[in-house]
């Protein structure tokens, strides 16, 4: 007997492949050769058709839903979307959630042994941007015998793959779920993932990237870019809610170097834990591949023509207190896409948890996530 | 499936592969009707969650949208059809709605109820109190419905507007026309349907 959920997927383990047809990548440059590692649930029907690939976000992976042994005390991070009878439903749809290229959960990035070397890539691992993960997984659909998803979904920067599938592949996706997501960021966003890089390169133990060679890593620095990016992820009424000035003791020490407001201790943390759980380059990596994403860019920053070639059904996702990705953000890419002339449909969220709202179980965004879902043809 | 009479009104003066902007519209029973008995494409805006999910789940698209936030997200001339059923008498300024609808697209129908009813003007008349009932249930205080307007009020703007008005059908609560309400359509009409056009 499972002691897991109902409608959890249960057990899962990751799956991997190597790719060896070379990857040319927007740099300019290529990999010659490289690893996806993911994770599928439920069963990819006769005809192929009902597939939904899930993309990540900046500090996701390829374990989305499900445990990975017995007594695993949290599930995958979209947990609360995909499994039997959930939005995302396994008892209809094959999921595929993979890490992505430059990622640090296994598949192909900065602390994998580059070939020519080696040694780990660490600093000297190419720049990959949403289109290149886009294009790698088109590699992973291909080797799946997946011609065409019934749905790709994605939050945030996930988003931004989800939609970048509906640009670039068009034949290959039925549906295209963006949440929380924007199709390029704004000033005041790539200016937070600035301070970030700028605490990870400034640590002296950062190396110029190769913190691996000299057998340390720049904890410092990756906890305090986590410390800013968590901050833009609330909201300011869900920081008041949660932590409001509450103090850790009664007394205040007038002093600078003791942690005495919750909030303070919460985001140390935060930022502790994942310094030592995730990879300062491939977070500089992401917050870049952030930045450069905007599709409208080589269309005359005109989005509507940018979107031309979509022939998905569209569903937009925002959140009213999201202000690292805000509605207005979303209501730019409704509003192209329909001056595009695609079908879409666009739903704005009342929820006070600011940005990470899109990984939480909101009665409304559920809904609506499951009632577009559900309205996905599949063959038995 | 059967179509609520109004809508099934509304339908026919609508051409078959034309696109369509519903605004305020509901559950999108007329955006679904029309997509799939009309090869028409088009989008709904709607407010309330229930509706939206509604319309999302019946696979007509649908746009999360206050509609007193104004329309500046549409270009010009971008809809054969702007409809609005029955929320004229909601939004805070019905003029520019008008104005709105008539600049996205080529024309507009409209319906609304006729506060120059006599059975408002009578409850007015006789107990000196704003009208409520079976079909009008809100108090002054509570009612969504914040610019009550007659037949002859709306045609006023439009003329004011240089609005021209191609087909208007009154008809009474249960959208059945009769002799009586054509020939005294503001006294005796409920609720009207205007297309109308610049």
């Amino acid at each position: 007997m499972s002691r897991f959920p109902a409608d959890s997927v249960g057990l899962v383990s990751p799956q991997r492949h190597v790719f060896t047809e070379p990857l040319q990548l927007a740099c300019g440059r290529s990999l010659p050769q490289y690893e996806l590692v993911y994770e599928t649930y439920g069963q990819l029907n006769a005809s192929r058709s009902n597939a939904v690939l899930v993309c990540h976000a900046l500090s996701g992976h390829h374990h989305a839903a499900g445990y990975h042994s017995e007594d695993d005390r949290k599930p995958g991070w979209w947990d609360a979307c995909i499994g039997p009878g959930k939005p995302i439903d396994t008892e209809r749809f094959f999921v595929v959630s993979l890490n992505n290229l430059g990622g640090c959960h296994g598949s192909t990035g900065p602390s994998s042994i580059d070939p020519e070397t080696g040694k780990s890539y660490g600093g000297r691992f190419p720049m990959i941007v949403v289109e290149d993960w886009v294009n790698s997984q088109a590699c992973l659909a291909d080797h799946l015998g997946i011609d065409c998803w019934a749905a790709v979904v994605g939050g945030s920067l996930g988003g931004m793959q989800a939609l970048q599938w509906a640009i670039a592949y068009p034949e290959r996706l039925r549906h295209c779920v963006a949440i929380a997501t924007a199709s390029k960021l704004s000033a005041q966003n790539i200016a937070f993932n600035e301070v970030a890089r700028q605490a990870i390169v400034s640590d002296p133990d950062f190396h110029e990237g190769d913190y691996a060679a000299f057998g340390v890593i720049p904890k410092r620095g990756l906890g305090l870019a986590r410390m800013v990016g968590h901050i833009t992820y609330l909201s300011d009424d869900a920081m008041g809610q949660k932590f409001g000035r509450e103090l850790r003791s009664e007394r205040l020490n007038y002093d600078i170097g003791s942690v005495e407001f919750q909030v303070e201790s919460y985001l140390r943390y935060q930022g502790q834990e994942f310094s030592e759980r995730f990879d300062a380059n491939t977070y500089l990596l992401m917050t870049k591949a952030l930045d450069y994403y905007d599709p409208a860019r080589t269309h005359g920053d005109d989005l509507a023509r940018a979107l031309e070639p979509v022939s998905a059904g569209c569903l937009v996702i925002s959140f009213s207190t999201d202000w690292r990705f805000a509605p207005a953000r979303s209501r730019e890419l409704a509003n192209a896409l329909m001056a595009a002339r695609k079908d879409v449909s666009y739903v704005e969220v009342e929820a006070d948890q600011g940005h990470d709202a899109f990984l939480l179980p909101i009665p409304r965004y559920v809904q609506a996530l499951r009632s577009y879902m559900n309205r996905i043809e599949v063959d038995a | 499936m059967s179509l609520r009479a109004d809508l099934q009104i509304i339908q026919k003066w609508i051409q078959p592969g034309s696109r369509v902007l519903d605004l305020g519209c509901g559950e999108g029973e007329l955006l679904h009707y029309l997509q799939h008995n009309r090869q028409v494409r088009g989008y709904g805006l709607e407010i309330d969650p229930d509706n939206i999910n509604a319309c999302i789940a019946r696979g007509v698209n649908v746009i999360d949208k206050n509609l007193d936030h104004g329309l500046d997200n549409f270009e010009d001339r971008s809809f054969d059809t702007v409809v609005m059923t029955q929320a004229l008498q909601a939004v805070h300024y019905p003029d520019r709605i008008l104005e709105d609808m008539l600049r996205i697209g080529r024309e507009a129908i409209l319906t609304f109820p006729n506060f120059g009813h006599w059975r408002c003007r009578l409850y007015l008349g006789t107990k000196g109190r704003m009208p409520v009932s079976e079909f009008m249930p809100y108090t002054w205080y509570n009612t969504p419905n914040i610019h009550f307007c007659t037949f002859k009020d709306f045609e006023k703007l439009c003329h004011e507007r240089s609005v021209r008005i191609l087909d208007r059908l009154v008809v009474d609560q249960t959208h059945r026309s009769s002799r009586l309400s054509a020939m005294w359509p503001n006294l005796l009409g409920e609720v009207a349907i205007y297309r109308v056009t610049r």
